[in-house]
């Protein structure tokens, strides 16, 4: 578009945009801090700790009371919380207790597997969303919109157990095209990664999709009743061309500020779908993390999350700045 | 009635409609029909004037010229020619080809109408390279020639800002670049000045009126301001409630008119002078401003605000006269209002009310000082909310102020309904389901309900069509009498001001530039502003444009006034270099009793505005 080529133009603007991010950086670090105070404090309320989860209720008290010396569990809650951050910030989390091993090195052997199905699941749900969120603004209160509604709401309201058993049901035990196990092997190509991952990210793309496309139907709605959209109209511009150059650049905003939402939902809430296919990722590290006590791996995959989250947040925050050129041209 | 313009096929006309009927089909009983049976031609290259009040059709009229109706309407019978192309047969293809390229459109307000999110000069080529007409650069060509004949500044490079980065007069004459930028043989202009200030109307209907004659194109003017009309159309035609009611030529209507609605129009056109309130000098100010000074942000170690809004305000307001208090948009008379309203704090000055300093903001104010001062807002629409019936809004001020149960509120509502001029079944309906002019009386029996002293009334008949807004000061003048109410009335219409207020002030940036009795400003010598004013109100009177003398372009000054220095300096035609630019304007006192701020003396205004006067004739 021919827009961008005045961005130079506007430098008080970008100076304004830039300190606009720098802000929401800054708040976002705040979060973090907030965040993490709450999750020590939460973590620190569940009865039991990961001593006497390790020992077993047979244990002696004095054995569990050795423990618990040497895993520091003893030491003051303000002092615990000040280490941990400060190991945090220094980019260690602590041992896993359980493990018996560092949990950046746990995480690190999750982390990539998340990121995968979450990523594939953005792939294929923003396009799909977008497609029909659009679609049925477009045509709005007509037969296929009234559709798309119905079958949007039905998966907005399908809870995801329910939808991956179909799926298994329907793609592994009766057409045998698909693995019910969602292993991704060491080494495996593209061709079998994606054939493993398709159920998952089918399951996951069911719930966000439906959330995402319902908000982009909305934005672009509010949109097309504003004058200029008339306008656009009256000088002939054909419907695709008006929603593509004249509402999106408009509803950008509240759109990605929706998908922001929805997708930082594939990280931790993929939990269901990580059990029903066994597939190696962070939000079934975490819930065995909750069961076995092991404190630093819990808080530190609640930080993951919680960063994850504020990260997506930001870039939303980001692109809705850079398509406003009341911020961008100030 | 007269018989609806008879428009015959085929011969010399180039914009055919007849027989046009455009209904809204309602859910439950069929449908209702908004424009009844419309017919009219127009000449190539004639302009005809569609007007009427809100509701008349005749934006719904001027839609349907590209085959267009909007949300909820349908195009139900009839035909519309124009060019030998019929239409309302075309298909979505065909109307696509049409729209833009043959037949533009200018709409009302070009704030709304530009995409915000996208550069002025995109969206002013679109539809030319669209329908392939040009080039790109073709177009871009094309439209800085058109951004310079329509006298935008930096016609160059204008194309790469964005709408929020322009004010509504340039707006509009870039809209008007867009629509003409394709060479269209019709252009449609929906009331494209009615959001602008007079000084910017006249400078954009000249603008207009050059550009649609050079590119020799038809052209359909919706608007309800006869006096705009008369001096844009060749034929008017008058609508009410979707049907004619006239048409005829321009000068036959608006100085003989045949049918007593348009009579009405005509009459409410000219706002009579109401007799002024028997002089009584000796009455103490119930409000007196002095050196108010107010805007946005912090404020500095000078005491001005680092947005100042308001300069050193001073006036005087008497038990039961009437203040009109005139500025453009950005003059800072609505933020004078809500100073003395509490709602914005002043940096400096004093507001005395009845004798006695007023606490600055809402803080500290008795409640018998918020009962005293009230304020009615300029748009009925939003100041009330739509969900709450009209006993509802008034019984609240009755029950806050007064303390009055319940049956005593609804006699009171009866009363004030009886007061406003409304039916008494009006307290059971909700406000949205009232008609403008009616909300506008509920909005005004709401402040009265407090039972006050003062009225602080904004813009209260700027979003009412000519004659419900008639109405509505007529009313004003009434309860005046009745209720010995003081009235400040801020409006940019210096005729209504003139017509309806003991005195007047004129702000210009923030400055009380000239101030007086309403008899001073019937005529020179005025303020130079002043008489920029007076002389931009369109006169009803065909070839008032022409006659006003098009003043030669004020040569622009590098940068805004310095402290202290006539705010008015940057666009004043008689401003004294050496003298306006270096020293602090003094305030003078003129024969006819006016102040103003100005260094010319009075022989010196009288001398400059009777030449400009001459020149008029």
């Amino acid at each position: 578009m021919a827009g961008t080529a005045d961005m130079a133009a506007g430098t008080g603007g970008a100076a304004t945009a830039l300190r606009l991010v720098l802000k929401r950086l800054g708040a976002g670090l705040v979060t973090m801090l907030l965040v993490s105070a709450v999750v020590f404090t939460v973590s620190s309320l569940l009865p039991g700790d990961a001593a006497q989860e390790t020992l077993g209720q047979s244990a002696t008290p004095e054995a569990v009371a050795a423990l618990r010396q040497q895993y520091g569990l003893d030491r003051p809650a303000p002092e615990r919380y000040l280490r941990w951050l400060g190991g945090l910030a220094a980019g260690d989390p602590g041992r896993s207790l359980v493990a018996n091993m560092p949990v950046a090195e746990v995480i690190a052997g999750r982390l990539p597997n998340s990121l995968l199905l979450a990523g594939l699941t953005a792939a294929v749900s923003v396009p799909l969303a977008l497609l029909v969120g659009i679609l049925s603004a477009m045509r709005q209160d007509s037969r296929l919109d009234r559709g798309l509604n119905i079958a949007t709401l039905a998966m907005v309201a399908l809870p995801e157990f329910l939808v991956a058993t179909l799926a298994v049901l329907a793609f592994s035990v009766e057409l045998r095209l698909l693995p019910s196990i969602a292993m991704v092997k060491a080494g495996a190509g593209w061709g079998e990664t994606l054939r493993s991952l398709a159920m998952p990210v089918m399951t996951l793309s069911v719930v966000v999709v439906a959330q995402m496309a319902r908000m982009t139907r909305a934005a672009v709605i509010a949109q097309l009743g504003q004058p200029y959209v008339e306008m656009a109209r009256l000088k002939g511009l054909g419907p695709a061309r008006v929603v593509f150059a004249h509402v999106l650049p408009n509803a950008v905003g509240p759109i990605v500020n929706a998908m922001a939402l929805s997708l930082s939902y594939l990280l931790g809430g993929a939990i269901i779908v990580e059990t029903i296919f066994n597939y190696p990722g962070l939000a079934s590290l975490m819930v065995n993390a909750v069961a076995s006590r092991d404190m630093p791996l819990l808080q530190a995959c609640a930080m993951v999350f919680c960063g994850a989250y504020l990260l997506l947040v930001l870039a939303a925050d980001v692109v809705a700045i850079l398509a406003n050129p009341r911020i961008r041209q100030g | 009635m007269p018989a609806p313009g008879t428009a015959v096929p085929g011969i010399g006309y180039h914009v055919e409609v007849s027989g046009l009927r455009i209904t809204a089909p309602r859910p439950d009983s069929g449908e209702a029909v908004i424009v009844h049976d419309v017919s009219f031609a127009i000449p190539r290259g004639g302009v005809l004037a569609l007007i009427g009040e809100s509701g008349s059709g005749k934006t719904t009229i001027a839609l349907s010229l590209m085959g267009h109706a909007r949300p909820g309407l349908r195009i139900a019978g009839g035909t519309v020619r124009v060019g030998g192309t019929d239409v309302l047969s075309l298909d979505a293809a065909g109307l696509s080809a049409l729209r833009g390229a043959r037949v533009a459109y200018i709409a009302q307000s070009a704030a709304a109408a530009f995409n915000p999110s996208r550069a002025i000069m995109d969206q002013v080529v679109e539809a030319a390279v669209l329908h392939g007409l040009m080039s790109r650069a073709e177009a871009e060509a094309k439209a800085v020639a058109l951004f310079r004949s329509l006298a935008l500044p930096d016609p160059e490079s204008i194309g790469r800002r964005y709408p929020h980065q322009l004010s509504g007069g340039q707006l509009q004459r870039l809209m008007a670049a867009m629509a003409l930028v394709t060479g269209p043989e019709l252009v449609i202009l929906d009331e494209p000045t009615t959001a602008l200030d007079v000084t910017t109307q006249v400078e954009v209907l000249h603008a207009f009126k050059r550009a649609v004659r050079e590119q020799g194109a038809t052209a359909v003017y919706v608007s309800h301001d006869l006096a705009v009309v008369a001096q844009m159309a060749d034929r008017i035609l008058v609508l009410n409630q979707g049907r004619v009611r006239e048409q005829g030529p321009a000068s036959q209507v608006l100085k003989a008119p045949a049918d007593d609605y348009t009579r009405t129009l005509v009459d409410a056109a000219r706002p009579a002078a109401r007799p002024a309130a028997p002089a009584a000098a000796d009455r103490a100010a119930l409000l007196e401003v002095r050196g108010l000074t107010a805007g946005y942000g912090r404020v500095g170690a000078d005491g001005m605000p680092a947005v100042p809004i308001l300069r050193d305000v001073s006036l005087s307001l008497r038990r039961g006269g009437t203040l009109g208090v005139i500025g453009e948009s950005g003059s800072g008379k609505s933020t004078l209002a809500r100073v003395i309203a509490g709602l914005v704090r002043p940096s400096g000055g004093q507001v005395l009310f009845d004798g006695a300093p007023l606490p600055p903001g809402l803080e500290g104010r008795a409640k018998d000082q918020f009962r005293r001062i009230q304020l009615v807002f300029q748009n009925a629409d939003t100041a009330l909310n739509p969900a709450h019936t009209v006993a509802g809004v008034l019984g609240r001020p009755l029950g806050f102020y007064h303390g009055l149960d319940r049956a005593a509120r609804e006699r009171r509502v009866r009363e004030l309904l009886d007061l406003t001029r409304l039916p008494a079944a009006v307290a059971g309906r909700r406000c949205g389901e009232l008609s403008g002019g009616q909300k506008q009386r509920v909005n005004l029996a709401r402040a009265l309900a407090a039972g006050p002293d003062l009225l602080l009334c904004d813009e209260v008949t700027s979003a009412l069509d000519t004659v419900v807004g008639a109405a509505i000061l007529e009313l004003m003048a009434e309860l005046r009498r009745e209720l010995g109410l003081a009235y400040l009335f801020i409006s940019h219409d210096i005729s209504t001001v003139r017509a309806t207020c003991d005195e007047v002030l004129v702000l210009y940036g923030g400055t009380v530039v000239e101030a007086g009795g309403r008899d001073a400003f019937r005529r020179a010598p005025f303020h130079p502003y002043t008489d920029l004013l007076v002389g931009s109100v369109p006169e009803l009177e065909p070839g008032w444009l022409e006659r006003r003398r098009a003043g030669a372009p004020v040569p622009s000054l590098p940068g805004p006034p310095g402290a202290g220095l006539c705010r008015f300096l940057p666009r004043c035609p008689v401003r004294l270099a050496g003298t306006c630019d270096r020293v602090p304007p003094p305030r003078r006192r003129l024969s006819a009793g006016n102040e103003t701020l100005c260094h010319h003396d009075e022989d010196t205004l009288m001398r400059l505005q009777a030449t400009r006067a001459e020149a008029a004739c």
